[in-house]
Order: structure tokens, then sequence, then C-alpha cells
């Protein structure tokens, strides 16, 4: 019996919350469906953990789903990058899922939570499946299923704020436009080569060569995935996406989404496209490189300027995605390393930071930052938390933050490009200030009269003091994030045929 | 005792339960165990380091356990256990938790095994210290306490600044011996040069130890100072400049603290004096040299913990420390007399006390090696010990004119404090074999010969004769009130005066300047929130349409690049 789940397990880690979302929508309403939902996350965060540790020594699982031998079936191939990734996303969902019990009890009525529970497991199946599998039209059928579930998801703020629902329609049509996009790079690689196996794609590039056919589903993937990372002039559907989401939404989708963007793009571009052709490396050197610049001052300027704090913060991420795609335009190792493990870095303060907003959200009512002040006193937990987490953003030493940070400078650094060094710094210095704008309020300006703002429960204090706890804890001993990092960086380098900068 | 990396853990976790422990003798109990369980920590630990983790590639060790840290580590937590035994009836948390992090501090910077840890144990000392100095709570003292912070935390900022460089230099944090050859050593030289008072560097001590309460006194004594004498014989053994820095450290102060009238100052100078020879034995440099500098450490934190206890019980009791006001003291407080003077007769280097058995190291060291003319500075400058601690400060307060107090003895716990250290002061000059034998290097040298015990009493006899007539002939300089002038007046009065000038025409130039500049900022952030505010365009919700147009556009640009 143990014998056939540890063999399944790589099929579990999707099945398991996928067969779980119909039954938690029949088990009604009140905590049963979320007791069920919270389980079930546990139990997928337990074999993905059971995944890294396998993955973690250097040989990739390959198994077969339904049997059916790869290219014709569809396979599920796990190496150290992408168990890391499962790692970090299912061990979010399992944070999320303690913290969402009161927080979503205050933002959706009592008889709609099983539905809302139901596609929370299903946006976890549609990111651990587009992780897990290494089949590229299955990637996009798992990448629909998470849209899919994480529209609804937005939508469910329609009860606190009605924008949600205009919010969760754009994402829809822009999300939408992007999966086609995608799709239709798909369909083009699949003209040249026959085939939707991501390493018998590989194989078949590099016989086929160059042609116009390839340059076009690359440059399709690359912007369809580039509007699911939000990658900077296409980032227009996060704010609101974030802002009017419910709380444990938010702290959810922030630090996992987009980070399985990234990671299908670090797949495609290397393991798929593997081959040294000149247009992926001027792509990189021209299009994404000032694009992850300018990501980084002007959303950081945005979040200055911002008075919601939950509106701040989507600004702020997507200012930190653009440290995650200067790093993948360095193409060296270094610079790998610094996106890597600033996927889980970024993850864990952001999912620590959403979630303490959600729980000014409940307290106060809101998330404004000027109805934030001298809250400092009231809640002192929930606001030493964001200073905690804020610390981690701006990139202090003791805190991932920083780890990241290192990295980037180092891997500019080693390529003599000093202005970017600067420049990483210069924005971590805009960081200081929308921080400190919070933290002002918090501890440094009077309450106003006559408010009363309890302290949040323990079940939502808790999962945000181990995230910012674990951005502690890996800020001062980083070595089981950056030596994963830096081995999935070898394998994805190992992979590919490109040439790095030295 | 489990391995706990460091024993300034103990010290942490206490500082952070005492002020949750009543009643007081509880307390009292509590805080007198600290030292005591902070020795077990190490006493039997076999040598070697401990506490080592990776911080982003730099090797850390907590705990450096060697020779030289032993014996460092074991006078700290002596130190610690009297100044607390003495501290028995100070009833105010603050000093109590400053003491317990300030010792910690200095224990945990003894036993680091590389520069970050030292660094932050650095700053330690300095920022728990001060708190030594405010716990008066005078106006005086609250700024005397901003000058000192800001030289100590002064020190730890060129520190950093040394470790950084030192890092980039040699990839390394190890704290091992240097070499004074680049900006990076020269900058952690300088470090320790502050907090071990090199000459002109030197006021914040005499500025804030006789501000600091009485207890508090005593506590900073024995650590800052100490901790920098060892951290320059772990890092810079044998640099010839510091035999001369600390020729002139044993010299100067000897004339300022002839004619000081606050007596707690007279030893705040004493102790400069003090330091002076330690470092002379480190610019020396052989291993008589050094085990000289450790063995006069170890006693020097005795005998002038012993003064400055002594000094501080007769405050205690008259309310005043100044020479002017107190005199003939012996009838009301015998007790607290005899230990003043068996620090006194340490200090001064009498045979059979424990200031001989370390200092002849050291001048041996020196004569050994040829250094005439520095072995003459330091008997010179013992003289002037003798006469400024050995003489004046018993003379003073015990003798000389009756002053008219009429007080009690000190309290019970002062003086079994005092006692115990006058005990440990005359047991090491009786048995030098009890300190020589943890000294770090091996030790094959006797302190009682002949010539040894002669040369030194006739100095002393000599230096008491002088003492005796000058007062006889009134030319001794009378104990009156004054303010004396140290190097101090340049920067406290000077340079400020000299800076308001330059400030005027700098703030001329400056007003015009920063009336164009600031335009200028004015509409450029007035740029940046046209664009980034929440109406401007980068932050304003766009309709679909318009992300669409953005994909186009980034989709056509790709395309183009990808087919050049």
């Amino acid at each position: 019996m143990l014998d056939i789940i540890v063999t399944n397990l790589p099929a579990l880690q999707v099945v398991v919350p996928l067969v779980a979302a119909p039954v938690c929508a029949m088990l009604g309403r009140g905590d049963r469906s979320w007791a069920f939902a919270t389980l079930v996350s546990f139990l997928t965060f337990a074999i993905s953990v059971s995944l890294f540790v396998a993955a973690y020594g250097g040989e990739p699982i390959s198994y077969e789903m339904g049997g059916w031998a790869p290219p014709i079936g569809i396979e599920y191939r796990i190496d150290v990058l992408n168990a890391f990734v499962l790692m970090i996303v299912s061990g979010i969902a399992a944070l999320v899922m303690p913290y969402a019990r009161r927080s979503v009890a205050s933002e959706i009525p009592a008889e709609r939570q099983a539905f809302f529970y139901t596609a929370f497991l299903l946006c976890l199946t549609g990111l651990l499946g587009v992780t897990i599998t290494g089949d590229a039209f299955n990637v996009f059928v798992f990448l629909e299923i998470s849209s899919l579930s994480t529209y609804a998801l937005v939508a469910s703020g329609a009860w606190r704020n009605k924008r949600a629902l205009t919010a969760a329609y754009n994402y829809l049509i822009m999300g939408t436009v992007g999966a086609t996009f995608f799709v239709i790079g798909i369909g083009m690689l699949y003209m040249i080569t026959g085939t939707l196996n991501m390493a018998d794609l590989a194989v078949r590039i590099a016989e086929h060569g160059d042609s116009r056919t390839l340059r076009m589903g690359f440059v399709f993937i690359f912007i369809g995935i580039g509007l699911k990372l939000a990658m900077f002039p296409l980032h227009l559907w996060l704010p609101n996406a974030y802002s009017f989401a419910p709380s444990a939404v938010t702290s959810f989708i922030a630090a996992t989404a987009t980070k399985v963007a990234v990671y299908v793009l670090l797949r495609f571009m290397f393991t798929v496209f593997g081959f040294d052709y000149a247009f992926q490396a001027s792509t990189l050197e021209n299009v994404l490189l000032p694009v992850a610049i300018v990501a980084m001052f002007a959303a950081s300027l945005v979040a200055i300027f911002q008075d919601d704090l939950k509106r701040m913060l989507a600004y702020s991420s997507i200012a930190q995605i653009g440290y995650m795609l200067l790093g993948l335009a360095f193409l060296t190792h270094t610079g790998l390393v610094a996106t890597i493990v600033h996927l889980f870095n970024h993850a864990v303060t952001k999912g620590a930071l959403f979630m303490v907003a959600g729980c000014f959200v409940l307290s106060a009512g809101t998330s404004s930052i000027s109805s934030l002040r001298g809250v400092g006193r009231d809640m002192p937990w929930t606001t030493a938390a964001f200073v905690a987490g804020g610390l981690s953003l701006i990139g202090l030493p003791l805190t991932v933050g920083f780890i990241s940070k290192w990295y980037l400078v180092q891997a500019s650094l080693e390529l003599g490009w000093w202005p970017v060094a600067l420049l990483i710094m210069g924005s971590s210095l805009l960081a200081v200030i929308y921080v400190w704008r919070v933290v002002e309020a918090a501890y440094l300006q009077p309450a106003p009269e006559g408010v009363i703002r309890r302290e949040a429960p323990l079940s939502m204090l808790v999962p945000a003091w181990i995230l910012v706890g674990l951005s502690i804890w890996f800020g001062i001993d980083a070595s089981l994030t950056t030596t994963a990092a830096s081995r999935a960086a070898d394998t994805l380098i190992g992979s590919s045929q490109i040439l790095w900068q030295e | 005792m489990p391995e706990i990396g460091t024993p300034a853990l103990v010290y942490m976790v206490a500082a952070l339960i005492v002020p949750f422990v009543r009643p007081a003798t509880l307390r009292q109990i509590l805080l007198l165990a600290v030292p005591v369980l902070g020795l077990l920590t190490f006493w039997q630990l076999p040598y070697g380091t401990y506490g080592t983790f990776n911080l982003m590639n730099m090797h850390v060790g907590l705990m450096r356990l060697d020779a030289l840290s032993y014996v460092f580590g074991l006078i700290f937590s002596l130190a610690a256990f009297l100044a607390l035994l003495y501290a028995w009836h100070v009833r105010d948390t603050v000093q109590q938790v400053a003491t317990l992090l300030y010792a910690g501090a200095g224990l945990g910077a003894v036993f680091a095994a590389d520069l970050v840890t030292l660094f932050v144990f650095w700053e330690g000392t300095a920022i728990a210290s001060v708190f030594l100095i405010w716990a008066r709570r005078t106006e005086g003292a609250y700024a005397t306490g901003m000058r000192y912070l800001i030289m100590q935390v002064g020190s730890g900022v060129i520190l950093l600044a040394g470790i950084v460089l030192f890092y980039r230099e040699t990839g390394s944090i190890a704290f091992s011996r240097m070499d004074l050859e680049s900006p990076a050593t020269w900058a952690i030289f300088l470090a320790f040069g502050i907090k071990c008072a090199f000459p002109l560097l030197h006021n914040w001590l005499q500025d804030a130890y006789p501000a600091a309460t009485i207890t508090g006194t005593v506590t900073l004594s024995a650590f800052t100072t100490k901790l920098a004498v060892y951290a320059l014989a772990r890092g810079f053994p044998g640099t010839e400049l510091l035999i001369y820095i600390g020729a002139t450290m044993t010299l100067f102060p000897v004339f300022f603290a002839a004619v000081e009238n606050n007596l707690r100052r007279v030893l705040a100078y004493s102790l400069n004096n003090q330091l002076g020879f330690m470092v002379v034995g480190v610019g020396i440099g052989t291993p008589l040299a050094l085990n000289g500098t450790v063995a006069h450490a170890f006693c020097h934190i005795l005998y002038k913990a012993l003064l400055f206890m002594s000094v501080g019980a007769v405050m205690y009791r008259t309310g005043t420390s100044k020479a002017s006001e107190l005199g003939g003291l012996y009838k009301s407080m015998p007790l607290t007399m005899i230990f003043c003077v068996v620090g006194a007769m340490s200090i001064s280097a009498f045979p059979l006390f424990s200031g001989f058995i370390s200092k002849s190291l050291i001048l041996s060291a020196s004569a050994d090696t040829g250094h005439f003319f520095v072995w003459l500075a330091l008997v010179v400058a013992s003289v002037g010990v003798l006469e400024h601690s050995g003489i004046k400060i018993p003379y003073f307060t015990f003798f000389a004119h009756d002053a008219g107090h009429r007080v009690k003895e000190a309290p019970f716990h002062m003086l079994l404090a005092m006692g115990i250290t006058a005990a440990l002061c005359i047991g090491l000059g009786v048995f030098p074999s009890l300190l020589y034998g943890i000294l770090p290097y091996a030790v094959d040298y006797t302190p009682y010969t002949v010539t040894h015990v002669v040369t030194q009493l006739q100095l002393l006899l000599f230096a008491g004769l002088a003492f005796a007539v000058l007062i006889r002939t009134g030319l001794y300089p009378a104990e009156i009130r004054s303010v004396n002038l140290d190097f101090d007046w340049t920067y406290r009065r000077l340079l400020p005066a000299a800076l308001s000038g330059v400030a005027y025409l700098v703030q001329g130039t400056w007003r015009f300047a920063s009336r164009i500049v600031m335009g200028r900022v004015d509409s450029l952030i007035a740029g940046v929130y046209r664009a980034h505010g929440p109406q401007g365009p980068l932050a304003r919700t766009w309709p679909t349409g318009s992300m669409v147009l953005w994909i186009a556009v980034l989709l056509g640009m790709t395309l183009v690049l990808a087919y050049i």
C-alpha cells in the first residue's frame, strides 16, 4: 500500500487537491469545508516536501501518467527547480488555509464558503499542475484551471467591495489574452516538431534548427507568460485584482501565481528552447532588461504614493517581479540563482505582508494607510510583523530580502554592469520610503478618537509570523535555499545549450 | 555545563529575566549567580573554537577558547562578580540589566573568533555601558554619556569600516594577527586605539568614568579598556608603534592626576597610565612581554576596581569624591581605609602585592629587548603612579586635614567585595605562581630576586620621601577645586568656536545654493507625482483595451527584434 503511494506521489500531488475540490463543494456550509480544505493543503504540502527531498539529490523523477510512455502520454518530470517551486506553492497554501478561516468568515457569506474553498483547491491544483508537468500543452490546461479559479476567487471579494467584479472581469479578459498567446506559441511549436512533451520538444527543436515559425512561437510564449507574471507594461490587471480580492486570496496568489509563471518562463526559455539562437539573448537584453529596470522604479514610485496598503503592496510586487526578471536577463549562473532564490524569498515576504494587510482589514475594516494611524499600539503583533516583513522587502541584512539583493548585485558586478548594481540599490531605497510611510502612520501618529481595533486572532497571526520567521531564518542561514537555487540553476544550464555569459 | 557557544548568552538571557524577578534579594542572588554560571560554561572546556556556523559564506565562531582568551574570560567573570557584589544595595533595574549586558558583551567580544562577532559585541559594550552613566539621571551625566557614546560608537563604526575593507582584501573575517600595512588594518587599529584611550583619543575615559554612578564606575573600569588591550594583544602583538604610544600613555596622565581634585578622576587618569604599561607590553610582543600585559591586565582589573570601590564607598557615605572636601576618614571608616591602602600598594607595585609581580614582567621585557628609554619612561611613570595613586588617594581621603565627616563604615556587602578583592591582590602578590600558571606562554620568571625587590623598594621609598618633602614644604599642588584643561578642550571649546565662524560663511553659501537646488527638486518631485501619483497614468486603472494595446506593442517590438 505504502509502496503504491510512494511511487505515485507525483500524480497524487495534483490529483489529491483536484479530487478534493468537488468533495469540498459537497460538504456544505460552515467549518466543515474549511477543515477539509486545510487538511488537503497539509497533505499536498507533505507530498511536495517528500518530492523535494527525493529531487534534491539531483536525479530528476519522471512519472508517466496512466502508464502511457512519453512523448504520447503525459509525463510529470520533477527536478530540483520545480520541486522547489512546488514546495513554495503548497507551503504557502498550507499556511494560508489556517489563516483563511477567520479572514474568509468576515469577508464571504457562510453559504458561499464551501464554493470559495473549492475554487481555492482548484487554483492550488492548477498551480501545482503547471509546475509539475513535463508536457507543454498540459501546462496550458493547468494554467487555465488556475486562472479560471483565480478569477472566481478575485470576484468573491465583491461582498466586501463591488469593484472586485470589474477587477475580476478585467483580469479575466487580460488573462485569457495571455493564455491565448501562450497556446498560439505552443501551436507553432507543435507545427514544427509534432510533439508536446517538453524533453522531446527540446530534442526536436535542436534537430529542426532555426526558423521563422520557431521565432514566432518563442515570442508568443514569451509575451503570453509575460502577461501572466505581470511583466511591467503588462501588469495592469494586477493592482486591482490584488487589492479587491479577499485577503486570504491575495496572500495566496501574490505569493504563488506570479512565481509559477516565472518558473514556466524559465522552463520554456532554457529547457524547451534550450539552444543558442541569438534572438533569445537579444530578447533578454533588449526587452527584458529595460522592462525589469523600469518596473523596479516605476512600480516602486507608484507604491510610494498609494494610500491603500494592499494596493501599495501590489505595486511593490510588480517591482519585485522586476528583480526576478533582472536576474534572468543577466543570463549567468549567479543571475539565475538570484531569480530562483527570490522566487522563494519574495513568496515568503509578500505572503506575510499581505497576511498582515488582511489582519488590518479584519480589525480596522479597511486597509487604507491613513486609517491605520496609531495602530501600532492597538495591534502590536500585527504591526511588528509588518515591520519585520517590510525590512525584508527593503533588503536589510539578516532578512531574506538581503540574500536576493546580494546575489543580484553580485551577478551584475560579475558582468561589470556597475550602473545596474547601483540601480538595484537605488530602488531598494524607494522601498524604504513606502515601508516607512506605513510604519510612521502606525507608530508615530496618534490614533483617531473612538476607534476600537482589536489585535488579530491567533489563527491569523501565527501563519503571518511563521512566514516572518522564515524570512528571518533563511535570511540568517540561507544555505538550504541558495543550495537548492544553485542546483536548480545548474539543471537549467545543463539542459540548455545556450552560450552563458561569463 | 552544556556547550552553549558563548558565555555572553548566559548574561543576555539573565538580562531578559532579571527585570521580572522579585523580591529584591532573590534578584540579587540571581545576579550574583550569573557570572558563576557564565564561568562554568567555559571553565572546563578544552581549547578550541565553539559555536561556529556559516553566515553568508563567512565563517563565524562565537567562542574561541585559547590561553589568551581564557585568562581574560576568567578575570572578566571575576570582575563582573565583584562588581555585582559591590552593587548589592542597588535597586535600579536599569543599572542591573546594563551591568549584565555590558559584562556579557565584554566576555562575548573576548571570545569572538571572527571580526563580525567582535564588532557586534564591541558595539554591545558601548551601548550597554552608557546606561551606567545615564543611570545617575542628572543633566551633566546625560551630556557626558552622550559624549562617551559618540566616541564608543565611533570606534565601532571605524571598526566596521576596517572589517569590511579587511574582508574585501583577504576574503576572510578571522580575527588573528594583523600587520599595519593597509587602510583596513589601520582602521581596525584606530578603533582599538579609541577604546584603549590612546593619547589624544583618551578624553572620553576621564570624562565618563567619574560621571557614572558609584557602582557603575567600578564596572566600567574593568571591561572596556581591557577589552581593547586584549584586542590589541590578539591583533597587533609586536607592533613597534605601540611601544611609543604606550610609553606616552604611561607618562602624560601622571601630571594631570597630580593636579586633579576629583579623586575618581585621579583614578581615571591613573587607569590610563596603567593601560600604557600594557600597551608597551603588546608593542614589545615577546612572550615575556605579552605575559606581562596579560598579567598586568589581570592584576590591574582587581586593584583598580578595589580603588574605585573604596573611593566609591567613601562617596556613598559622604556624598563627595573631591580631595578638597575629604580627609581624616580613617577614624570613621578604618576597614575601607585598609582596603584602599592595599589597593594603593598594589598599584604602586610594592613587593608582596599584585602590581609588583605583573609590572616586573613588562619592565624586564623592555629591558631585555634593549628599549632603554622606554624602560626609563616606565620607571619614571611608576614613580608617578606611587605618587598620585599610591599616596595621594589614601592620604587625601583618609588622612590629611580632617574635613569633619563623621560617617558610618561602608555597608557590609561593600566591605565584603573590597575584602575579597584585597585578598586577591595580596594573594597574587605572595603566590605569583597562581597567576603565572594560567598565562598564555610558559613562564620562567622569578619576580622576587634581591635586585628586583631592592630596586623597587628604593624607587618607592624615594618617591615617598619626595611626596613627604613636598607636602612639608607646601610645594605639592594643593587639593583645590579646579577645572584642569586636557586635550578635550580643543574639541569641546576651541573647535566649536572656530567652527561657528566657518559655519556662518557656509550657511550663507548654503542658503543661496539650496534655494536653487530646492526649486529643482520640488519640480522633480512634482513631475514624479504627476506620473506616479494615485491619479497619474502609471497608477490609474486602465481599460482592458489599453492593456491589449501594450501587448501589441511589446509583441511587435519583440518580433522585430527576433527577425533582425
